[in-house]
C-alpha cells in the first residue's frame, strides 16, 4: 500500500472527532516541557564534567516521541538512536535513572555501564537507545517480528534521524518487513541535519518519506513540530499497522535547537534560521497557546506544572550527582549470562 | 570413435555422487543440451546435460548407482556411422576406481569414540550434516520460540542441504527464507532475541557474515553489558567456515579468531558429528549470542553420535580426542581430522601424540590443554586460519602464561600460510595447512 505524496500533515481541529481531550492534551504539554528542562540540565551537567562522552540532546523535537508515544499501548516496544534522553522519559521511564546514566552512576539504567547513548527499559518497553547510526532500524524490525511471532497484538516503533535514513540496513529492514507484514513503525525524525550535512547535501531526494514507495511501504509525511498533527497521523498509522497491513513509515519534518552533540558548535547553519524555528515553530509554545486557546490551563496552572517538572528534573539532577559510581566489581559482571 | 560421457562435479566439494536416473536410453540420438540424467550431489538433484552431439552407445553405470566417482566414465556416446558396441577410447578404468577431480580431506573412515564417551552404549552413524538438522530439529520440538532464518533455509532445504525437513516439519513461520540482506536479517534476528525469540541465523557460509559484523559485535555481543544485564540476547549465528574447496580468497576464511576477540560471544567450532549434534543443541539453549563454525567438507562425512533421546555437551570443554605422551596437538573443526591423521603418521615413527579437540574456541578450556601440557612437555596448534593473531598465537600465550615451566620446547603453530587463498588447486593446497606440516611440527618439538 502506497500513499500519494501529499500535503504535510497538519492537526486536526479542535473539537474534530480525532481531537485530544483537554486532560490528554495537557499530559502532553507536561511530558514536553519535561523532555526540554532535563535536557537543559543534562546540558548544565554536561558543562559541568558532570556527564561525560557523547551527549545529545533532543531539543526542539519534542513533539515527534510524545505525539507517538500517545498513539502507542502497554506491550508495544520502541526503539531509537543515540538521541534518546527523550524516548525514554516518554517510555515512562524514571529521570532519575537516566539522569544517573547520564552521570555513570550505579543507579543508572545501566548501572553505569552504558551512558547517554545505551540505556533499556523492558519493563517500559525501551529496548535502546543505539550508538550506531541505523543499527537500530533492523533491530526495531526484528522487535516486530517477535510481536507477530508471538501474536501479542503488538508493534514497534523504530526511530531514526535523516542522516541514519541514508545507511543501507535501512532499505533491507524495510524490504523485509513489507514482504511479511511486520507490524512496525519507521520514524524518520528530519530535524534537517545528519550531524553537521544538510539533508540537502547528503540526500539525492529530499522527499525522505517517498523512499518507501519502492517497497511497497504505506507512507506519511508530518509537521513533526507539531504535535497535533504528530498525533493524528500516529492514531492513522498505528490503526494501518495493527490491522495487519504490514508497515508505515513516517518521516516527521522537525528541528533540533542545540549541536549533533555537546561539542557541536552547529557552524553550518545561520542563528536566523534557529531563530526563526525557535520563535515561530517551537511545539512546546505551540501547544501552549492551544491550552491557552481552549482555556484547558490558566496562568496558575501553569505555574504550578512549571514548578513540578523544575522539582522533578532537580531531583533526578540531585540523584545523579549523589548516586554512587558502579563498584569496581561491576567491570566483570554482564558480559556472559550465566547458562 | 565412440567418447566417454563422464561424471560431472556439480558442486565445489562433490567427490562422487548418484546416478538416480537416465533420461535417455542406449540408442538414444542427443544433441548439445540434451538433459542425460539426473545426478544426485550432497547438496541437490541435478539434471545434466549432454555437451556433444551423437548417439548414445552404451550405458555404462545402471541407474540407482551411489558413490560414483567424479570423472568416471558412465556412457559412451557414438559419432555418426558407429555401432553400438563400440568400444571407448581410451579404455578408462572402472567407475569405482576412477580418480575424483581434486584433493578434499578424505572421509574420516573409522568411527572414533573415546574413553570419555563410555557412557553411551549404543551409537549410530551420521553425517554432520544428518547431525546439524537433527539438533535444531530437536530444539525446535523443545521450544516453540526457536526459529530458523537464513538465506535458503526453508524451500531449497538450504544451500548445504543442512535444514532439509525442517519447512516441512515446522512451516514457515518458523524456518524464514530471507532475502540476500545479510545485514538487515542479523539485525532484525538480533532484535527478535532481545524480543523474547531465540532465533538461529543461517549464514550461508561466514563469508557473508562481514556484511553483517556490526550487528553481532555491537549489538549482539555488546548490548548485555551496556544494558547493566537488562538486554540478554539468545541468539545462534551458524554456517559453514573456512576453507571449502577451489572457492579462492572471498569464499576461503577461517573467521575463529575475528570472532574470539571479542567478550560477550562464544565460539564454537565442532568437528565431528557427535560435536555438530551436542554442541549445536547446547548453543541453542544457551543464554547467550554463539558463534557456531560450521565446516563444508566436514558436513558429508559420518561419525558415530550417541543414540539417546537428548544428546547435549557442556560449552567450553576440549575433548581429548586421541591420548599421547609426547606431544600434544591442539586442534578445532577440519584441523582435527587432519591432526588425527597425523598421530597415526606419529605414532609409526615412535612419537604418541595427544590430539585435543577444542570444540570450544571462547570460552578456551585452557585447563585441558595445560594437563596434556603437563604430560607430554610439547605442543603444535593446528589452524586454518592466519598465524597472526591467531588461535594458535592465543593458545601459546596461554601455554607461556600458565604454563611455562612444563614446556621443553617452543609451541609451534601450524596455520593457513599468510596470504589470501588461492585459486589453482596447487596453489591453494600449499595454502592449506596439511598433515605433513603437522608431522613436521611435532617432529620438530619432540627435537626429532
Amino acid at each position: 500500500m502506497t500513499t500519494k505524496k501529499g500535503p504535510i500533515k497538519k492537526g486536526p481541529a479542535a473539537g474534530s472527532n480525532s481531537a485530544p481531550t483537554p486532560d490528554e492534551l495537557i499530559k502532553y504539554y507536561k511530558d514536553m516541557l519535561l523532555i526540554r528542562r532535563f535536557e537543559e540540565r543534562a546540558g548544565q551537567l554536561y558543562g559541568m564534567g558532570l556527564i561525560g562522552g557523547f551527549c545529545h540532546l533532543y531539543i526542539g523535537q519534542e513533539a515527534v516521541v510524545v505525539g507517538l508515544q500517545a498513539c502507542s499501548k502497554p506491550g508495544d516496544t520502541v526503539v531509537t538512536s543515540y538521541r534518546d534522553h527523550g524516548h525514554m522519559l516518554a517510555c515512562g521511564m524514571d529521570p532519575k535513572g537516566v539522569m544517573a546514566e547520564l552521570t555513570g552512576r550505579a543507579t543508572g539504567y545501566s548501572r553505569g555501564k552504558g551512558g547517554s547513548m545505551h540505556m533499556f527499559s523492558r519493563e517500559k518497553g525501551f529496548f535502546g537507545g543505539h550508538g550506531i547510526v541505523g543499527a537500530q532500524v533492523p533491530i526495531g524490525t526484528g522487535l516486530a517480528f517477535a510481536h507477530k511471532y508471538k501474536g501479542d497484538g503488538g508493534l514497534c516503533m523504530a526511530y531514526m534521524g535523516d542522516g541514519a535514513f541514508n545507511q543501507g540496513q535501512v532499505y533491507e529492514s524495510l524490504n523485509m518487513a513489507s514482504l511479511w507484514h511486520l507490524p512496525v513503525l519507521y520514524v524518520v525524525e528530519n530535524n534537517k541535519y545528519g550531524m553537521g550535512t544538510s539533508v540537502e547535501r547528503a540526500s539525492a531526494s529530499t522527499d525522505l518519506a517517498s523512499r518507501g514507495q519502492p517497497y511497497n511501504v504505506k507512507t506519511m509525511t508530518v509537521d513533526g513540530m507539531d504535535l497535533m498533527a504528530v498525533r493524528e497521523a500516529g492514531m492513522e498509522a498505528v490503526e494501518y499497522i495493527r490491522a495487519g497491513k504490514g508497515p508505515v513509515l513516517m518521516e516527521a519534518k522537525t528541528y533540533r535547537y542545540r549541536g549533533h552533540s555537546m561539542s557541536d558548535p552547529a557552524k553550518y547553519r545561520t542563528k536566523e534560521e534557529l531563530q526563526k524555528m525557535r520563535v515561530e515553530h517551537d511545539p512546546i509554545d505551540h501547544l501552549r497557546q492551544t491550552l491557552i486557546d481552549l482555556k484547558a490551563l490558566d496562568d496558575d496552572g501553569f505555574k504550578t506544572m512549571d514548578k513540578e517538572i523544575k522539582d522533578i528534573v532537580i531531583a533526578a539532577a540531585d540523584f545523579a550527582q549523589t548516586s554512587p559510581e558502579p563498584d569496581p566489581s561491576e567491570l566483570w559482571t554482564d558480559i556472559i549470562v550465566a547458562a | 570413435m565412440a567418447i566417454d560421457i563422464l561424471m560431472p562435479a556439480l558442486s565445489p566439494t562433490m567427490t562422487e555422487g548418484k546416478l538416480s536416473k537416465w533420461l535417455v536410453k542406449e540408442g538414444d540420438q542427443i544433441s548439445s543440451g540434451t538433459i542425460l540424467a539426473e545426478i544426485e550431489t550432497d547438496k541437490a538433484t541435478m539434471e545434466f546435460e549432454a555437451v556433444d552431439e551423437g548417439r548414445i552407445g552404451k550405458i555404462l553405470v545402471p541407474e540407482g548407482t551411489e558413490n560414483v566417482a567424479v570423472n568416471a566414465p558412465i556412457a559412451t556416446l557414438l559419432a555418426d556411422g558407429e555401432k553400438a558396441g563400440a568400444k571407448s577410447a581410451p579404455a578408462k578404468e572402472t567407475a569405482a576406481k576412477a580418480e575424483p577431480a581434486k584433493a578434499v580431506a578424505a572421509p574420516v573412515a573409522a568411527a572414533h569414540v573415546t574413553e570419555n564417551d563410555a557412557q553411551y552404549s549404543t551409537w549410530k552413524t551420521q553425517t554432520v550434516r544428518e547431525a546439524l538438522r537433527d539438533a535444531m530439529a530437536e530444539e525446535m520440538r523443545r521450544d516453540p520460540n526457536v526459529f530458523l532464518m537464513g538465506e535458503e533455509v526453508a524451500q531449497y532445504q538450504g544451500a548445504y542441504k543442512i535444514s532439509q525437513g525442517l519447512l516441512e516439519e515446522f512451516g514457515d513461520k518458523r524456518v524464514v527464507d530471507t532475502p540476500i540482506t545479510e545485514h538487515g536479517f542479523t539485525g532484525l534476528g538480533v532484535g527478535a532475541a532481545f524480543g523474547g525469540l531465540v532465533p538461529i541465523i543461517e549464514f550461508m557460509t561466514f563469508n557473508f557474515a562481514m556484511q553483517a559484523m556490526d550487528q553481532i559485535i555491537n549489538s549482539a555481543a555488546k548490548t548485555l553489558y551496556m544494558s547493566g544485564g537488562q538486554m540478554g540476547c539468545p541468539i545462534v549465528f551458524r554456517g559453514a567456515n573456512g576453507a571449502a574447496a577451489r572457492v579462492a580468497a572471498q569464499h576461503s576464511q577461517c573467521y575463529a579468531s575475528w570472532y574470539a576477540h571479542v567478550p560477550g560471544l562464544k565460539v564454537l567450532a565442532p568437528w565431528s558429528a557427535s560435536d555438530a549434534k551436542g554442541l549445536l543443541k547446547a548453543a541453542i539453549r544457551d543464554p547467550n549470542p554463539i558463534i557456531f563454525l560450521e565446516n563444508e567438507i566436514l558436513y558429508g562425512q559420518s561419525f558415530p553420535v550417541p543414540d539417546v533421546a537428548d544428546f547435549v555437551l557442556p560449552i567450553g570443554q576440549a575433548k581429548v580426542e586421541r591420548p599421547g605422551k609426547d606431544v600434544t596437538i591442539v586442534a578445532f573443526s577440519i584441523m582435527v581430522g587432519k591432526a588425527m591423521k597425523a598421530a597415526e603418521e606419529l605414532a609409526a615413527a615412535g612419537i604418541d601424540a595427544e590430539v585435543i579437540n577444542l570444540r570450544s574456541i571462547r570460552p578456551l578450556d585452557t585447563a585441558t590443554i595445560l594437563a596434556s601440557i603437563q604430560k607430554t612437555n610439547r605442543c603444535v596448534t593446528c589452524e586454518e586460519g592466519w598465524a597472526f593473531s591467531g588461535i594458535g598465537a592465543e593458545i601459546a600465550a596461554t601455554i607461556m602464561e600458565q604454563g611455562f615451566d612444563h614446556l621443553d620446547a617452543p609451541v609451534l603453530r601450524v596455520a593457513g600460510k599468510d596470504v589470501p587463498m588461492p585459486y589453482a588447486a596447487n596453489l591453494e593446497a600449499m595454502a592449506l595447512p596439511q598433515v605433513s606440516d603437522i608431522i613436521d611440527a611435532a617432529k620438530a618439538v619432540c627435537y626429532r
